[in-house]
């Protein structure tokens, strides 16, 4: 019998942060102390305050230990588990009050959200099957092989549940388009191609919860009549496949999925599918397109995939997190589920909250919060004292949304409102240190080199776009530019075929509708007022800070800089070149820019 | 479709390793984009006679498969480094400052975006985005992560390869 359960946080960002060798640390002593019979480890997923990692819970008292070492393991074992004395220094300490925190609820990242989805994610071991249906695991699909196919698309639709990838189309609807399409056979594919930047929660609830998006795959699948999936997911996490594959074996084993389903008759196969590296496969008939062996181009859409999907065949596609709502709204009833949330958009949604806050990580949080308390209460503010400037929501379909706006609650509709959009639910908070032209540059740079190539608003419109902002970060913008940007932006927005086109322009509007001046700032003054944009930036040396040391005057490539040994030196203009390598080498942070 | 290739002349070349990792495709569809990963896993990038090899077995034209094998950034058709830096240039790592370590990388190794050394001991790449945005800035190297960058890390850490 075990006295106690340490979790050990095995995410990616925990497992890279030294979780392994915490573990393996662990193990050894636990066997020096002979406790192995007494304590268990496990490795569970992830936890979401990826910042803080690896984590450390131990329970039943429920201490949360962050950024653990495997060097910190002998104190951990010694002073705690042996002789009860909590190790203060590896606690959670709040950033503003500077108070150590011992359990995880009272932290304000984890008591500000609602953990409905993640419920599992970093509480049970994500390759035991076991310890899903102890937590009411595959309950839903029970119920759900009681009920008929229009009794499971009515308790999805009376949910509320809308899709979770980016366009927010409700998703009982999509099932009845399916179900109702005439076909012999039909496919049901999870959208697992996380391709935002930015964003990372698919790949939590995957590698966290995998038997979650089984279990309402296999749901979705009786629904509408289907006896197939596909797993569309990314090669680049390679801990996800690995770990759904694990689940796969496991639910044939138990008889929820394979031949004959729990004795009903059902029959269902998961297959998974590698993607190879294209953000534009997110698009759905892309991603059909890539699962056929194809270049993962999009086609006009109708047909829709409902009525002539995958094969030819009627196919129902959704997201990762949507998929993993499922058997939560089969297992306590759509009445239940629909309690949380706005009138339009019900439920929560999880995101991924990074950039310059101080807690960073994945938060669920119900629909309808503000965006204030996502960033000040559950973020903890901005780092290191400075001033909240925007966040980027949606990834690059998104837009930023600045200060006057922070009050916004976060549902479908308002997002869409104010320019941006729900997106996957990438959050990417910016300070007063990020240039909002560099960073459209940034998002249509990407969304360019993303772009297929099929047709030709996106293809030209986007490069055309791209071309005009990078002139305007290297202070060579014109006048016109910023109408020339608006017209484009429209007609991209307006003729692309498919959504990667239709919302590429959106990161360039936003930032124009709410950052007009910084544009200004560029073209006019030829000035960048975050300092980011290295063209325009001028250097100077504070008199005051400067040792003299002459490192500065060695790297200059210009010899633009001059001044004795332990005098004050200083930076010619007319010679300077705006490289940047001064600012980088002065160690006394006595190089300027203005 | 014949004469000499980056690896040599098509008679050096492995094909039976390529009709063993055909064997588990047969019969089945959709497979050009899962039997060219296996291709690149066994060979470390897509050889063309392999390519060429799979358009003949698998009845389908070279040049779609060559339309495939350029469609998608995972796949490669020349040789790579032994040791694979992917720097992120997502958003989090992007205001996070990643640029300054991407410069960096490429001036210690002395190679672009792309580029593989002449040793055949790095190559460079950089990718949207590793999904590690809490460690940001982020890289990794072969299957290891490495987060929470910055410049003067880098020839510490890769040292170590």
């Amino acid at each position: 019998m075990y006295e106690r359960h340490i979790l050990i946080c095995a995410g990616t960002g925990c497992i890279s942060s030294g979780t392994i060798s915490v573990k393996d640390a662990l193990e050894n002593e636990l066997k020096k102390h002979n406790l192995q019979d007494k304590v268990r480890i496990i490795l569970s997923g992830c936890h979401g305050f990826c910042e803080k990692g690896p984590i450390f819970i131990v329970y039943p008292e429920d201490i949360f230990y962050c950024e653990v070492q495997a060097e910190d393991v002998p104190e951990l074992v010694e002073e705690y588990l042996i002789k009860g004395n909590v190790v203060e220094r590896l606690l959670y300490k709040d950033p503003t009050t500077d108070m150590a925190i011992t359990s995880h609820d009272e932290i304000p990242f984890y008591s500000r959200q609602k953990r409905q989805v993640l419920r599992n994610c970093g509480v049970i071991d994500p390759e035991s099957i076991d310890e899903y249906i102890i937590r009411g695991g595959y309950v839903g699909l029970e119920n759900a092989l009681k009920m008929d196919r229009m009794g499971i698309i009515n308790e999805v639709k009376s949910s509320g549940l809308r899709g979770r990838g980016g366009a927010g189309f409700p998703t009982g609807m999509k099932w009845e388009f399916a179900y109702r399409s005439p076909g012999d056979k039909k496919y049901v594919v999870c959208n697992a191609d996380e391709g935002d930047p930015g964003a990372f929660m698919d790949r939590s609830v995957l590698e966290g919860d995998p038997h979650a998006v089984l279990e309402g795959l296999i749901i979705a699948g009786l629904a509408i009549g289907s006896d197939e999936a596909y797993i569309y997911v990314r090669a680049e996490y390679p801990l996800a496949i690995q770990r759904l594959k694990t689940a796969i074996t496991q639910a044939e084993e138990y008889g929820v999925l394979g031949e004959n389903i729990l004795n009903s008759g059902a029959n269902f196969k998961i297959n998974i599918k590698e993607g190879a590296g294209a953000f534009v496969c997110g698009e759905e008939t892309a991603l059909l397109a890539s699962i056929e062996g194809e270049r993962g181009m999009p086609r006009p859409r109708p047909p829709f995939p409902a009525v002539k999907g995958l094969w030819e065949k009627p196919t129902c596609i959704n997201n990762v997190e949507t998929l993993a709502n499922i058997p939560l709204i089969l297992r306590k009833g759509a009445a239940w589920y629909s309690t949380v949330g706005t009138e339009s958009s019900k439920g929560t949604k999880i995101f991924a909250l990074t950039g310059k806050v101080n807690n960073t990580g994945l938060c669920e949080v119900p629909m309808g919060i503000s965006l204030r308390e996502i960033v000040f209460d559950i973020g903890g503010g901005i780092r290191d004292g400075k001033k909240y400037k925007a966040v980027q929501i949606g990834g690059p379909s998104g837009g930023c949304i600045p200060e006057d706006l922070l009050d916004l609650p976060v549902d479908f509709d308002s997002l869409t409102a104010a320019g941006a959009m729900m997106g996957s639910g990438g959050m990417v908070v910016m300070d007063e240190d990020t240039c909002m032209v560099d960073l459209a540059r940034y998002f249509l740079s990407f969304t360019q080199s993303e772009s297929c190539g099929k047709c030709t608003p996106c293809r030209e419109g986007t490069k055309r776009m791209l071309e005009i902002l990078q002139r305007i970060t290297k202070g060579k913008g014109e006048p016109e530019d910023i109408p020339r940007l608006e017209q484009l932006a429209a007609a991209v927005k307006d003729s692309s075929l498919c959504g990667l086109g239709q919302t590429a322009p959106n990161p360039v509007l936003t930032t124009l509708r709410y950052f007009r001046d910084e544009y200004e700032a560029h073209i006019f003054d030829r000035r960048c007022p975050a300092g980011v944009c290295k063209e325009l930036l001028s250097y100077y040396i504070d008199s005051e800070l400067c040792t003299g040391c002459r490192a500065c005057v060695r790297v200059c490539p210009t010899d633009a800089i001059s001044g004795e040994r332990k005098e004050p030196h200083t930076i010619d203009e007319t010679k300077c070149i705006s490289c940047g390598a001064c600012f980088d080498r002065c160690r006394f942070d006595a190089v300027k820019t203005k | 479709m014949s004469g000499v290739t980056a690896t040599g002349t098509e008679k050096d070349f492995a094909y039976d390793k390529v009709e063993t990792l055909l064997q588990e495709f047969t019969g089945k569809k959709g497979v050009t984009v899962p039997v060219l990963q296996k291709i690149q896993e066994e060979f470390g990038y897509l050889p063309r006679p392999a390519m060429e090899y799979v358009a003949k077995r698998l009845r389908i034209p070279i040049s779609k498969i060559f339309g495939v094998a350029t469609f998608y950034a995972q796949f490669h058709l020349h040789p790579r480094g032994r040791n694979i830096i992917r720097v992120c240039r997502g958003t989090a790592c992007h205001v996070r400052g990643v640029s300054k370590v991407a410069e960096k990388i490429q001036e210690i190794l002395g190679i672009g975006v792309g580029e593989t050394t002449e040793d055949l001991n790095f190559t460079y790449e950089e990718v949207a985005c590793i999904g590690a945005c809490g460690l940001a800035p982020v890289m990794t190297i072969n299957d290891k992560t490495y987060g929470k960058l910055a410049s003067n890390k880098l020839k510490g850490i890769l040292k170590k390869y």
